[in-house]
């Protein structure tokens, strides 16, 4: 059966519980593909052989009442996966190999899925593009000179071309939704607590969030409901209800009433986006939301705020990679040259510009200007959101300021690479879930994706206006399979 | 070096100088698991054999907070009589060293769970309050050894995440005998509460001791210094003395003090500089992001509350009052539990005062000769009533109480048995008496005749022939009577 990888998760799922596909077609087919789309530099670590033994094992004896019964996955090298190299993108880990599993992918092998590999990204997730990643830039399946956005640009070009059926990303600022946007894919960021980040290297504590990077918004709410669970080994796992997701989707968002926030429109957007936007803003009342213009007035701090607070708990979070418990280690003459010489080898550029962003702000006399500062604006960006959803149910903004650019395009200017987040960090800083679904393409025929964002733990919602919208929208992303000889 | 019997001032040339302590005392939570993750805390474990993935800071390990260290700590703080804190946060102290796994040490800086408290010294010439500025909660570093190979640092982090609280004392100590009786009086109230066991060899109890002097009726501090990590009460007398005296003479010299870290060399006895102001670590703390601010409700409160038990200043109080034991008395029983509770088994069903003197006197004075422990006491509290109860009861003198004591601390022994199978019982028959006393006047016709001229001092020979042919066991107080009869 040549055309398995063009199936959705759900009709994967659907094949496998009727027998008509088994684990280990299934798992051929993709694993072929994926090997044959090395040029796309998607994968850090392949783990194929296990694949399909594992999924040889499972058709042995197929549990078919599981969620994800025999369906291959790779994962972001961000998730630490038991016995399989877990590098985060970086040299620092480059050799490590956890003795343990994180709770989200544990959570995805429990409803019987079976892991594949681990997909490249940017370095502990510090990057919009997947450049600063030691294992080399991703390609996007759109066209080979484009970057698939990051952090998660491994995940984005993976599922877009159709190397894996559905996968996992992770985002502190944008990394699920904006490689989602450049790749014409669906991604979930989910509300902070949703997901444990139990065994996900940290890149910024308070602001970091797993979720899934679909090629539709069903498959995205099939693998929310899967990974989302409360997690006692994560103090800032919530216990709230969560919905079964998939089951619950509906197109009826009859009513619903949809925010649009004039601050979005920032100078320089270009008419693409603003046109996509107003293109979005009609799908949304065919599908009978309410259209209500609304303020998020401090929208323009947001950018400046995040990359205060994400460089700061970083800056601390990356301080245990030393070169003495684990990892990369560069020997020197003593304690502190060792610490040196194995952090200046060890961290990419891009890793070490944020760490001492993050250590300065940090700093004695420093503190209160910006780290304390930031905090207080971080509310105020939390009460703008607060305030809009006493008349809105969500929020419906661009995803990314424009489509993906070119590889190497940014990479000598990080003030732009960061403008890239501009639609996406604020809703880090607010700790609300939003959704990244393509919307159509730009001039060139890059996809270009809307962000749907909805109050805390209410990602059913989203997941419905979604689901309503990318029916009228019908997207069709144009994929050549141009890196397959 | 002072004037008069209290107050510790050191004298140069015309100046008196007043020594200002403040206490940052480290006290190991007692508990069988770390402050954020399952391991074990047992003292002593090969190393690194108490280890969790998130003790070793592996990627993506997180902390979750252990409840019972929250408890201790809050019992801690009642105990204190300090205020408790309903909402505190854990901060990041960020900095780099092989012992430190996570890049910082998870501690707590500008909310503590325990706020402002007191505690009362007795000291010789009265009471004395210390303020208590703050306790809070915090982790342990590893350990790391340097003298197991030439070239090579090795890392035992067991401790590495252990709970620890820290136990900040106002500037309001004065002298070193201060610092050894607040030491002791913090160590007394929390084997009380099981909050820690206080045991300074096992590095359960450390300080680091800011030094500062002054002239005597100066109302401003002068520049202080810390001498890091000291582990015992005898240290810290002996550094404190050095370093005042150190800062004594740079003033005399017209020098000024630096503000500085230092460390004291107990093989020197002096304490150097470690650090100074400008050297100091940039700490960089902020809120932990990995924690949620640490809330305690009321009920929470109440019910620790509602755990403590009679702390010692309330346990001295009645003593004196109940007991009307003196305050010296007092305060010796009630320095540690075991004491007391032992004191409190004793008399249960026994005299007090004869219970008081003999556990004051001859059971320590045993125990320190055997260098045992209350707890480790070959005499049971049981026993040691019995043996109060014979002299009581005048079944025994003093006197031959004391043999028995001897054979009872040789193993615990029931006193009457001792009394009964050597035959100890004391001799109270007047008649038998009579007879002896006769026989003694008899045998010593001209020693009695002197005593009747008025050589009024012979009485005492007397007494001590009856009680040697007795063999001990005669009844002083008869043969006293008896006596002054006869002759």
């Amino acid at each position: 059966m040549s055309d398995i990888t063009k199936q959705s998760l759900s009709e994967l799922v659907e094949n496998i519980k009727n027998k008509k596909l088994s684990s280990s077609e299934v798992t051929k087919a993709f694993v072929e593909r994926s090997k044959k789309s090395k040029e796309l530099n998607a994968y850090i670590t392949e783990d194929f052989v296990n694949a399909l033994n594992k999924a040889k094992k499972f058709d042995e004896k197929p549990n078919l009442d599981l969620k994800l019964p025999g369906i291959p996955m790779a994962v972001k090298d961000l998730f630490c996966t038991r016995d399989l190299r877990t590098t985060a993108g970086s040299k620092i880990l480059n050799n490590f190999v956890p003795t343990y599993e994180s709770t989200v992918t544990q959570n995805i092998w429990n409803e019987g899925a079976i892991l594949m590999g681990k997909l490249n990204c940017d370095e502990f997730a510090m990057g919009s593009s997947n450049e600063t990643s030691f294992f080399g830039n991703v390609q996007n399946p759109i066209d080979k000179n484009l970057v698939p956005g990051g952090s998660s640009g491994g995940s984005s070009s993976a599922v877009a071309a159709q190397l894996t059926p559905i996968t996992i990303g992770t985002d502190t600022g944008g990394s699920i939704r904006q490689p989602a946007s450049f790749t014409g894919t669906v991604g979930l960021k989910p509300t902070y607590g949703s997901c444990s980040r139990y065994g996900i290297v940290a890149f910024a504590s308070s602001l970091d969030q797993a979720g899934p990077m679909a090629q539709n918004v069903k498959d995205c709410a099939l693998l929310q409901e899967v990974i989302s669970t409360y997690d006692e080994k994560d103090s800032t796992s919530i216990d709230f209800k969560r919905n079964e997701y998939s089951k619950e989707l509906t197109k009826n968002i009859k009513g619903k009433k949809i925010g649009i926030p004039k601050e979005y429109r920032v100078d320089g957007m270009p008419k693409e986006i603003e046109d996509l936007w107003k293109k979005g803003i009609e799908y949304a009342k065919d599908c009978g939301a309410e259209i209500i213009d609304i303020s998020l007035p401090h929208t323009n701090y947001a950018l400046p705020t995040y990359y205060i607070v994400a460089p700061a708990e970083a800056s601390s979070n990356l301080a245990r990679y030393d070169g003495v418990k684990y990892g990369f280690r560069a020997e020197g003459e003593n304690l502190i040259d060792m610490y040196e010489k194995t952090r200046s080898e060890g961290f990419g550029d891009e890793v070490q510009r944020r760490i001492m962003i993050g250590t300065y702000v940090l700093s004695s006399g420093y503190y209160d200007a910006y780290y304390l500062k930031a905090q207080k604006v971080r509310k105020l960006i939390k009460n703008d959101f607060d305030d809009a959803y006493e008349k809105v149910d969500a929020i419906l903004t661009p995803s990314t300021p424009s489509s993906a650019f070119k590889i190497g395009e940014k990479t000598n200017d990080p003030v732009s690479m960061y403008l890239n987040d501009i639609f996406t960090v604020p809703v880090n800083l607010a700790g609300l879930p939003g959704i990244s679904i393509p919307a159509g393409h730009d001039a060139k025929g890059y996809p270009l994706g809307l962000q749907i964002i909805g109050k805390a733990f209410d990602e059913q919602n989203i997941l419905n206006i979604a689901y309503a919208m990318e029916e009228k929208i019908n997207f069709k992303n144009n994929i050549t399979d141009w890196w397959i000889k | 070096m002072s004037k008069n019997k209290s107050e510790y001032l050191i004298n140069r040339h015309d100046n008196q100088y007043e020594v200002v302590i403040g206490l940052e005392v480290h006290a190991q939570v007692t508990s069988e698991s770390k402050l954020f993750s399952t391991s074990a805390t047992k003292f002593g474990a090969e190393p690194n054999t108490q280890v969790s993935l998130v003790d070793a800071a592996f990627p993506g390990m997180l902390p979750v907070i252990n409840e019972y260290c929250v408890k201790q700590a809050i019992k801690t703080g009642i105990g204190l009589k300090a205020k408790i804190n309903k909402r505190s946060v854990f901060d990041r102290k960020n900095y780099f060293y092989a012992d430190l796994p996570q890049g910082y040490q998870i501690s707590q800086f500008k909310d503590p769970i325990v706020g402002e408290g007191k505690v009362i010294l007795d000291m010789p010439d009265g009471q004395k309050e210390v303020g208590i500025e703050r306790l809070h909660l915090e982790q342990d570093a590893g350990k790391s050894i340097h003298d197991l190979d030439p070239k090579n640092t090795y890392v035992d982090l067991n401790r590495s995440g252990v709970a620890l609280m820290e136990i900040v004392s106002k500037p309001d100590l004065r002298s070193p005998d201060e610092v050894n009786v607040y030491i002791k009086k913090l160590r007394s109230i929390m084997r009380y509460l099981g909050t820690c066991d206080g045991n300074m060899q096992e590095g359960s109890l450390r300080a680091d001791v800011n030094v500062s002097v002054r002239k005597k009726g100066s109302k401003e501090f002068g520049t202080r210094c810390e001498i890091k990590n000291v582990n015992s009460i005898k240290f810290m007398q002996m550094a404190i003395e050095y370093e005042a005296n150190r800062q004594v003479d740079l003033i005399e010299e017209g020098q000024t003090i630096d503000q500085e870290t230092r460390l004291f060399d107990t093989k020197k006895n002096e304490t150097r500089s470690m650090r100074s102001k400008e050297d100091a670590h940039d700490y960089r703390y902020f809120p932990d992001p990995d924690l949620l601010p640490l809330e305690v409700s009321d009920d929470f409160i109440e019910n620790l509350k509602s755990e403590i038990p009679e702390l010692p200043d309330e346990k001295k109080k009645r003593f004196i009052e109940k007991f009307k034991l003196s305050p010296y008395e007092a305060n010796i029983l009630v320095s540690d539990i075991e004491t007391s509770n032992y004191f409190e088994n004793v008399i249960k069903k026994s005299d007090v005062k004869l219970a008081t003197n003999w556990i004051i006197g001859e059971l320590f004075a045993a125990l320190n000769e055997k260098n045992l422990e209350i707890t480790e006491s070959p005499i049971s509290a049981g026993n040691l009533s019995k043996l109060i109860n014979l002299i009581k009861d005048g079944t025994i003198s003093g006197k031959i109480a004391k043999t028995v004591f001897e054979q009872m601390m040789e193993g615990d022994k029931d006193p009457q048995k001792i009394v009964e199978e050597k035959g100890l019982k004391q001799e109270s028959d007047p008649k038998t008496l009579e007879a002896l006393i006769d026989k003694v006047i008899d045998d010593n016709r001209d020693k009695a005749t002197e005593y009747k001229s008025g050589k009024v001092k012979l009485f005492g020979f007397f007494v001590g022939q009856v009680m040697k042919v007795s063999g001990g066991k005669a009844n002083p107080q008869l043969v006293n009577e008896i006596l002054k009869k006869k002759l």
